[in-house]
């Protein structure tokens, strides 16, 4: 009986680290995604300036909005495309406007494509990096300003960023 | 060498065991009613219950599969509302993998894996009881659902966020604490395996002398309590961001919704080869008996099983081939997807040259267990078709993939089930299943099951994507025939029902102790029926 109850432990040891194991690829998928940039996911955080511009070559960067169904706003980017030299420094605007009757808080989260590439989109001052609560009715020009990383693989020609609007959980939450 | 092991098996003991101190003249004392059922501690009680659980629940699944059938004979929409055809394409799959196929295997462990290592009973005969008695809970709780306003799971056994959070109905709660109660089921029964086979082998029952059914159930056990607990936090997740506010996989609180599908798959990969390998031990089982011959590559089977398990975890996203991942992400997992099909070509292969050369015989066991063979490697080829990268763009969400993994589970867990049912019911029951009966139900099973599933993979390549209650106006000849097809394997399955029962009634030709010409080991060593209480006293295995 003994073994038994030393072995049932153990067993019970795996099980628990298993379940642990299945949050913890949250954060670890996070981590690999962030490591490898494999995900189109860019840093949420302030980069600093570029130290150099490259102006041998000259990148597309393309713009899309979508918004969910869920946030009752107009968002889209004021240009869709513009060439750039890897490392110069432009600001280009999304304009929201808030349609309904009500206040109500949008997030709106990057995504770059190629996913390769996310990692050499930096971007110096983004509206997404703080939730942007808009009064009823009332409109916003909200900037990102950014930079290709000089860095950038000869590879990758045209790379594009693309935001979805969401409402705010948090202002679900309130509601 | 190992493959003359179980030639050598020998028992010195009666078999009956030592029951001087019992207590009781009747050595196959047992409580009356249905209190025996319910507190019953003995393994060969449980194992029926498990087996006749997972029949019913075969049933239940097969209903709804017959609603999804009746929906699709005819393009457009005739009998059910699409929200509801959802709903059963939904509770079919998880009817059907966790409360038949993962059931039914159970039930097989805890009947045959004693018999087989010699052990008086399972190592943990309570948890035995518990975690048979779960099992009804959580199905009463997961179709009750059906009922409910708002109706129950939608969104696919597969439960991708967000169809499982932002569009889920009401019931979510219900059915993810189902999922759990499932979990904590499987859990229990693969721990008493693992425990039992650890601790409780008769004296010389070395490792490279159990029996495959015994390896492969070892090596499920492990991957059911690597994966279930990985299922039940997915679920939990789904739970909390549901409910509770939580954005795991909601974008717009930072989390992702593939990251649903990653998490999901590293449990669910694993699962579907929770599902093969017992059958594969069983199908191991029958060829030897039937050919007349020991099994082909003993150890090179062992280790097929243990590499298709460690494989089975680094292939997961070969499900997820079109969310947008990287080139070398997706050549990687096509690498390691192809790669599997090494060890299974070994085990395939080692059938065959079992089989080679044998006296055979084509009782209904082996006449499955041969179908077994066949048509799960047109399944396992389709996967491998699945698994080629651009073939999987256009082949992602179609009946091609429904037929693949109906092939896989239908003919081969489900057939390995049936084979390794009237394998063993003589042994069980103490007499002979009608061999008349079984050949029908073979042949009849056969076609239809061929009917319903061989024409998916043509209209899946032709384009009908998979989960849909209307379809475009080409595929309505094809579809009305696959309908046909399944309403006779449907019917067909009332023959085995007819078959069992008739075992169960103890009619039939009383069944010898080693039953088969050809069988080998431990368990056919014990009378038929076999005895409520075996091995008391271990028996000696040279």
């Amino acid at each position: 009986m003994e073994s038994h109850k030393l072995l049932v432990r153990k067993l019970v040891l795996i099980c628990i680290a298993m379940f642990g194991f299945g949050f913890a690829l949250v954060p670890l998928y996070d981590v690999f995604c962030r490591y490898t940039g494999i995900n189109g996911k860019t840093e949420n955080t302030a980069a600093p300036a570029a130290r150099r511009v490259d102006a041998s070559r000259e990148i597309s960067v393309e713009f899309l909005a979508n918004r969910d169904p869920g946030i009752p706003w107009s968002f889209a980017p004021e240009i869709t495309r513009i060439e750039v030299h890897p490392g110069q420094v432009m600001v280009v605007n999304f304009l929201a406007e808030n349609l309904s009757a009500e206040a109500t808080i949008g997030r709106a989260v990057p995504s770059v494509s190629p996913g390769e590439a996310a990692r050499y989109f930096k971007k110096i001052e983004c509206f997404c990096f703080v939730e942007q609560p808009l009064d009823s009715r009332q409109k916003k020009a909200m900037p990102v300003q950014f930079y290709i990383d000089p860095e950038l693989p000869e590879q990758f020609t045209t790379i594009t960023l693309s935001y979805r609007l969401y409402k705010s959980t948090l202002s679900n939450a309130s509601r | 060498m190992s493959t003359e092991n179980s030639n050598a098996i020998d028992i010195v003991d009666n078999p009956h065991g030592d029951h001087s101190d019992h207590g009781n003249a009747d050595h196959d004392h047992k409580p009356k009613g249905i209190t025996r059922w319910l507190y019953t501690t003995n393994h060969k009680d449980i194992g029926t219950l498990y087996l006749l659980f997972a029949l019913l629940m075969l049933f239940i699944g097969g209903s709804l599969a017959m609603v999804i059938r009746a929906e699709l004979f005819q393009p457009g929409l005739q009998f059910v509302d699409p929200h509801f055809f959802n709903q059963m394409t939904t509770v079919h799959g998880l009817v059907m993998v966790f409360g038949a196929i993962m059931p039914a295997f159970v039930g097989l462990a805890n009947w045959m894996v004693p018999l087989m290592i010699g052990a008086p009973d399972m190592a943990l005969p309570r948890m035995n009881n518990w975690s048979f008695w779960l099992l009804p809970c959580a199905f009463i709780i997961l179709l009750s659902t059906l009922f409910m306003e708002g109706g129950g799971p939608a969104a696919g056994w597969t439960f991708y966020a967000p169809l499982s959070t932002t569009y889920s109905s009401d019931s979510t709660a219900f059915f993810v604490f189902a999922v759990h109660i499932m979990g904590v089921s499987s859990i229990m029964g693969a721990m008493n395996v693992i425990v039992t086979i650890f601790n409780l082998r008769a004296p010389g029952m070395t490792w490279m002398k159990m029996p495959l059914f015994v390896w492969t159930w070892l090596i499920t056990a492990f991957l059911l309590i690597a994966v279930m607990p990985v299922l039940a936090g997915t679920v939990t997740m789904v739970l909390t961001d549901k409910y509770f506010g939580t954005s795991f996989f909601n974008a717009a609180g930072g989390g992702d919704p593939v990251m649903f599908q990653h998490i999901f798959w590293f449990f669910g990969h694993p699962e579907v080869y929770i599902m093969i390998l017992p059958a594969f031990g069983i199908v191991s089982s029958i060829i030897p008996t039937f050919a007349r011959k020991p099994l082909f590559g003993y150890e090179s089977m062992v280790i097929a099983t243990a590499s298709i398990a460690f494989l089975s975890f680094i292939v997961w996203a070969h499900h997820m081939f079109t969310t947008g991942m990287p080139v070398a992400a997706e050549l990687f997992f096509m690498y390691t997807t192809m790669l599997i099909a090494v060890p299974t070509g070994v085990k395939v292969f080692n059938w065959v040259a079992t089989m080679w050369r044998g006296s055979m015989t084509f009782e209904t066991p082996m006449m499955f267990a041969v179908a077994f063979i066949v048509l799960f490697t047109i399944g396992g080829l389709s996967g491998l078709m699945l698994a080629i990268i651009p073939a999987d763009f256009q082949y992602q969400d179609t009946y091609f993939v429904v037929a693949h993994f109906h092939y896989v589970l239908v003919t081969g867990a489900l057939f390995g089930i049936i084979s390794g049912v009237y394998f063993w019911i003589p042994k069980w029951t103490g007499v002979m299943y009608s061999e008349r009966l079984g050949q029908w139900h073979f042949w009849c099973s056969l076609i239809s099951v061929n009917m319903l599933f061989f024409p998916m993979h043509f209209v899946g390549l032709a384009g009908m994507p998979r989960r849909i209650p209307d379809y475009a106006l080409q595929f309505a000849d094809m579809n009305a025939f696959i309908s046909i097809g399944g309403a006779l394997f449907g019917l067909s399955q009332l023959l085995f029902v007819w078959g069992v029962v008739r075992c169960m009634r103890g009619k039939g030709i009383k069944a010898s102790t080693q039953v088969w010409e050809g069988a080998q080991g431990l368990e056919w060593e014990i009378p038929s029926p076999a005895p409520y209480h075996t091995f008391q006293t271990p028996p000696s295995v040279k």
